[in-house]
């Protein structure tokens, strides 16, 4: 479990121009935090965002053990949701005693339970790393999950305890009933949690856990204990993910064994790994777009599933790194200006490339109509454009497009392959290197 | 670089939601029916939105509600109360007043609890939310909710009417309860002690077993545990695979008794129990049957099956969708609010034949409940289950008068 | 009480060895090659419906030969075109891999066979009580499934210890790049170890799917108690494997039959506090609690001794 590969960045290299870009990559994001629910504004995209907000904060919190410190974990969400159910009994206990605490202060309740739990459980689990700490962390989260349904007086059994948001104080006059104010709440603490978890990989403990992950032998002969490092760098996670579950909490306004379970904890994992766990801003990504194929995928297809087991099989065997790194690998070209020698490239392999794709859905989508018994009723709508799928003639579109666009994509991606070594050396003769 | 092209393949993928959801038109009145349709419980989730789609194609046939056509908008829950939630939260941003729920009664927890959250928040956009099948009595008892409608008699009332039953019936003497360990299996085994113990105290409680929800694969030691404690009967209100697997490991180890079920009778039951052999052994309650040989409902079986190519599992759908109508148009509007009011109270005669009204004072269903055996069939009885060529039998009726419950209610209304 | 300590014992004998069949092949792939196959629930469900299937055409005996077969062949497939190109990103990549090829068997195994439980029965042969034991029927059934794990059992430890392959297999648990320095292609004894290992889950299937529920959610069903056996049974040892599987059979099943709890030794707590934690705690009987004594299992051993009960190798 040690051959996470991942490329510290570097700390040396702060040129004034580096500074320029790191804050405004920073700026960016926070522009972005606060300006898409004012572009966006129905209803469905501001819970969307908050998901997405909630999702990135748990996927850097476990990016803290996977992808800095090494630790593959199986049991994430047991800190997300105690956060999540801490923080409902703390809202209901501030509603109860009338207790002056304003509601964004609440994810600090979440924070601290999970930092609790945290430091309780993580001095037993990470003695070791590899394998016998996945296992660990898999029975501890089916051990608190099974308890949650046990335990009916904290956890509220199955239908878990509910809350009510605007029951608490208000603050500058927003009581946090409508959705955007939520999302405010959830993004402030986004940017605040990813502004603290950065700063957390530059701190030396930061770079010690780099160091655990890549050679824990020799970080034992600098006279540093792995095991103790392994555990604050677990304490942190449990502190962030707490903090992402009382948010969801406030989100949702319920809290339940859902939050504790075992998917809780595989999607954070996927949109950890999706995203890219070598770079800070990877997790991120990988919220995003897992949370939104959660969101709309179940909304076009019925075989949702499938495209979800394709895509993530694709993305494992095709780009290891995760989109984080398939951007990154652009930034020479970037910097070398060389990248426009790639793009004509990509633009001509883009076109089979989607028609495959089409033809490759097209064949789900009608073996799904047949499966389901409705073909002959069936219409598959692809970019808006009707289908019927007991239609020959749809058959025959599929084949042709799943048939004909891989060949022709195989062909223009070598063409790819060839732009890209042609960018790559002159990127390289220009002193810029991958 | 290979790596670079084939992930580029991949992205497109990610590109799906260029898919169309189609468009409908304003005159429509559309209901959310958030239920799985993926995952352990799309099964069941699939089989109800068929009804429900071919009940809103019957009421458009004949005119629609108040000249309106009646749309079902299918919303995948996954069995999980936060995506519940989320999928409200669709309903509410495509205009959808209406939702209906079944399945998971944290979810139908959840789901009751967002809707009053909604609607108070929301004044002038108000939803109602249709419960037909999630049955944990809290739900019309402490937590009871003025925009939740209740048409599955809840499990308290079940029992109320299994125990009125069970009164008559002097070979029971010894009885077991297993059931799952979790809200609703223990409102199962809590009310059945309650109830025998004042109804036929001379019913010795056997054993009485909860067991974890849905990840026993073996149910031989259960099965053990019933035989040492000499029970004739059991009570279970286990569904899904729980009910199927601890009948087989009934059936396999030769244990020699009654099964008294909440849903024997769901999706795949009725194959597990034609497997066992259990010929008229196993019991469920529910809300009526076809081969009662109420005629309306024969006559409804029939021409479901023919169009949908499955049975009924959900007469109580058939009275919710076809009150939902009786109260639009009591009310002359589709406004939730106005419906709401016009459902309060409103007297309906149910698919199996019988008064049912919808109790003000909880919006709970009250309907007769019917007892019936899951065997092979006489020509009296013209419906199998899952083509086993064995049906359910109707053992006794229980008037809405002794399938009733007081409740706990205390109603806020706007 | 002597007829629950014999009937609990045969109980747990028999779900022990259903785990071992599931786990032996599991236990083959994680020691030789790493890789948290979280698909191997997934093999075992194919083997199901596989089975399930061919018994419609060809019958069961047939079918109890071809389906593994069949899912090897799958899994080798899996193992080549998949985990191989996977293999050089490191663990995760591999388990993540599964994780996405459990998610489409699901719902290919829909798509084919549909969502509702399959009318999958005991062949006829078979169909009959084997003994009555206090008025309880043991089916000949279940003495075939634990007739088939003890012979795989035995057939496996054999091909490990007294043939070359077993050699390189054994070599490979504790020395995996010596071997490939040795020059032995590793790859295709992945390959092969990897078809053998789903092959083995799909027997399981087969012979599981009739006694069991034949449906498209029945790999969820069984998923992390595999990784539980293998674990606490010690990597790469057959068996340990062996061990855990009866271990945790009995233990799950002595567990059911007990009905005690805090409130039964102690006495039950004064109603007047109402219910709290302590309340919980005090009233859960052991028989709940039953399915999660696994993973404290699991925990425990982990934490007292890494390498599992009778592993050799820390994992």
């Amino acid at each position: 479990m040690t051959e996470l590969t991942s490329s510290a960045p570097s700390p040396t290299g702060s040129t004034p121009a580096r500074n320029i870009g790191f804050y405004a990559a920073w700026g960016i994001f926070i522009l972005a935090v606060v300006l898409l629910p004012l572009i966006f504004r129905s209803g469905g995209s501001h819970t969307t965002f908050s998901l997405i907000g909630i999702a990135a904060i748990f996927a850097l919190s476990y990016n803290i053990l996977l992808g800095q410190t090494g630790l593959l974990s199986f049991g994430h969400a047991v800190y997300y949701g105690l956060g999540g159910f801490l923080a409902v009994h703390g809202m209901n206990a501030i509603a109860a005693h009338g207790l002056p605490v304003p509601l964004p202060f609440v994810p600090l309740i979440g924070g601290f339970a999970g930092l609790m739990f945290g430091i309780v459980i993580g001095w037993v689990s990470t003695q070791r790393a590899g394998t016998v700490f996945a296992m660990i962390s898999l029975g501890i989260g089916e051990l608190v999950a099974s308890s949650s349904l046990i335990l009916r007086s904290f956890f509220g059994g199955e239908a878990g305890i509910t809350t009510n948001r605007t029951d608490l104080p208000a603050l500058f006059g927003w009581n946090f009933g409508p959705q955007i104010q939520v999302y405010y709440l959830i993004g402030f603490w986004l940017v605040i949690s990813a502004i603290a978890m950065y700063a957390l990989t530059r701190t030396p403990l930061g770079r010690m856990c780099n160091a655990v992950r890549d050679n824990p032998e020799r970080v034992q002969f600098i006279g540093y204990d792995p095991h103790v490092i392994r555990y604050l760098s677990f304490c942190f996670a449990g502190f962030f993910a707490g903090i992402a579950g009382a948010l969801a909490a406030i989100n949702f306004e319920i809290a339940n064994a859902a939050y504790l379970g075992a998917v809780q904890s595989g999607v954070v994992l996927f949109a950890t790994f999706i995203g890219g766990v070598s770079y800070f801003f990877g997790p991120i990504l990988g919220a995003i777009v897992v949370t939104m194929l959660q969101l709309e995928l179940s909304d076009v297809t019925t075989v949702w599933q499938l495209y979800f087991g394709i895509i993530f099989i694709g993305i494992v065997m095709f780009a290891p790194g995760g989109l984080a790194s398939l951007l990154m690998m652009h930034r020479p070209l970037v910097r070398a200006g060389t990248l426009s020698m790639i793009l004509p490239a990509y633009l001509i392999a883009i076109v089979p490339t989607l028609l495959f794709a089409c033809g490759v859905i097209l064949t789900i989508e009608i073996l799904a109509a047949y499966s389901q018994g409705n073909a002959a009723s069936s219409t598959i709508r692809l970019f808006r454009i009707p289908f019927e799928a007991a239609n020959p003639m749809t058959w025959l579109a599929a084949a042709v497009l799943t048939i004909g666009g891989f060949f022709v994509a195989r062909m223009t991606w070598r063409g790819v392959t060839a732009a890209w070594d042609r960018a790559m050396t002159a990127a390289r003769e220009r002193g810029y290197h991958a | 670089m290979r790596k670079l092209m084939l992930a580029a393949l991949a992205l497109p993928v990610l590109a799906l939601p260029v898919f169309g959801t189609p468009a409908s038109a304003a005159d429509t009145v559309k209901i959310g029916y958030i239920d799985p349709l993926s995952g352990g419980g799309a099964s069941v989730g699939e089989g109800g939105l068929k009804t429900f789609q071919y009940l809103a194609d019957q009421i458009n046939a004949e005119g629609g509600i108040l000249g309106q056509k009646v749309e079902i908008v299918p919303l995948d829950n996954k069995t999980n109360p936060q995506e519940s939630l989320i999928q409200a939260q669709k309903a509410v941003d495509a205009g959808i007043h209406y939702i209906t729920q079944g399945n998971g009664s944290a979810v139908a927890a959840a789901l009751s609890d967002f809707v009053a959250k909604h609607n108070s928040r929301n004044p002038g956009k108000e939803m109602l939310y249709f419960n037909y099948a999630a049955v944990d009595p809290i739900l019309t008892n402490e937590k009871c909710n003025y925009w939740h409608f209740r048409w599955d008699a809840n499990s308290d009332i079940k029992m109320e009417a299994l125990t009125n039953y069970m009164k008559g019936v002097p070979t029971i003497k010894k009885v077991y309860l297993i059931n799952q360990d979790y809200s609703f299996g223990q409102s199962v085994r809590t009310e059945a002690r309650k109830m025998l113990a004042a109804k036929r105290p001379d019913v010795q409680i056997v054993g009485d077993e909860l067991h974890p929800l849905l990840k026993i694969t073996d149910f031989a030691p259960y099965i053990a545990k019933i035989k040492a404690s000499g029970a004739d009967s059991v009570v279970t209100g286990n569904w899904g695979q729980d009910i199927a697997l601890l009948l087989k490991a009934a059936a396999d180890a030769g244990l020699k008794v009654n099964w008294y079920t909440y849903y024997a009778g769901g999706a795949g039951g009725p194959t597990a129990i034609k497997q066992t052999g259990l010929d008229h052994q196993v019991f469920q309650i529910n809300e009526g049957i076809p081969n009662a040989g109420y005629k309306p409902s024969v006559e409804f079986e029939k021409t479901f099956r023919a169009k949908v190519h499955m049975s009924l599992w959900y007469p109580r759908a058939v009275n919710e969708m076809r009150m939902f109508k009786a109260a639009a148009e009591k009310a002359k509007s589709l406004d939730p609010v106005k419906v709401a009011a016009a459902l309060e109270g409103l007297e309906f005669d149910v698919l199996d034949g019988g008064k049912g009204v919808m109790r003000k004072e909880d919006h709970q269903f009250l309907q007769p409940i019917y007892i019936s055996s899951f065997g092979s069939l006489t020509d009296k009885e013209p419906f199998d289950e899952e083509g086993t060529g064995w049906g359910w039998k109707e053992v006794a009726k229980v008037d809405t008068a002794q399938a009733t419950l007081p409740t706990t209610c205390k109603m806020k209304r706007p | 009480m002597l007829e629950l300590i014999v009937i609990s014992t045969l109980n747990g004998v028999l779900f022990g060895m259903l785990l071992f069949l599931l786990s032996s092949g599991l236990t083959v792939i994680f020691s030789m090659m790493g890789v948290l196959n979280f698909a191997h629930a997934s093999f075992y469900m194919l083997g199901a419906f596989f089975g399930y299937q061919l018994t419609r055409w060809i019958g069961f005996w047939p079918a109890l030969i071809l389906a593994p077969l069949l899912v090897g062949a799958v899994g080798m497939a899996v193992e080549r075109y998949g985990l191989r190109q996977t293999h050089k990103h490191g663990h995760v990549a591999e388990l993540l891999l599964t994780f996405g090829l459990a998610f489409a068997i699901e719902q290919v195994v829909q798509m084919i066979w549909g969502k509702l439980p399959m009318d999958y029965r005991v062949p006829e042969l078979l169909d009959f009580p084997a003994f009555t034991i206090f008025s309880t029927n043991y089916p000949a059934y279940k003495m075939f499934m634990l007739l088939v794990s003890v012979v795989i059992f035995i057939a496996l430890l054999v091909v490990l210890k007294r043939t070359r392959v077993g050699l390189i297999v054994q070599a490979a648990l504790t020395h995996p790049s010596m071997v490939a320095h040795l020059g032995h292609n590793v790859g295709r004894v992945f390959m092969l170890v990897f078809g053998v290992g789903t092959a083995l889950a799909a027997v399981a299937g087969v012979i599981a799917g009739p006694a069991l529920v034949t449906q498209s959610d029945m790999a969820a069903l069984l998923g992390p108690i595999l990784f539980v056996v293998i674990v606490v049974g010690g990597l790469g040892s057959l068996p340990g494997a062996f061990f855990a599987s009866l271990l945790i059979g009995l233990l799950q099943t002595f567990a059911v039959s007990m009905n005690g709890s805090l409130a039964s030794v102690f006495g039950p707590l004064d109603p007047s506090t109402g219910a709290s934690l302590l309340t919980d705690v005090w009233n859960v009987t052991i028989a709940q609690i039953a399915p999660i004594l696994p993973y404290v299992l699991l925990v425990l051993v982990l934490i007292v001794r890494p390498m599992g009960l009778m592993g050799t190798r820390e994992t």
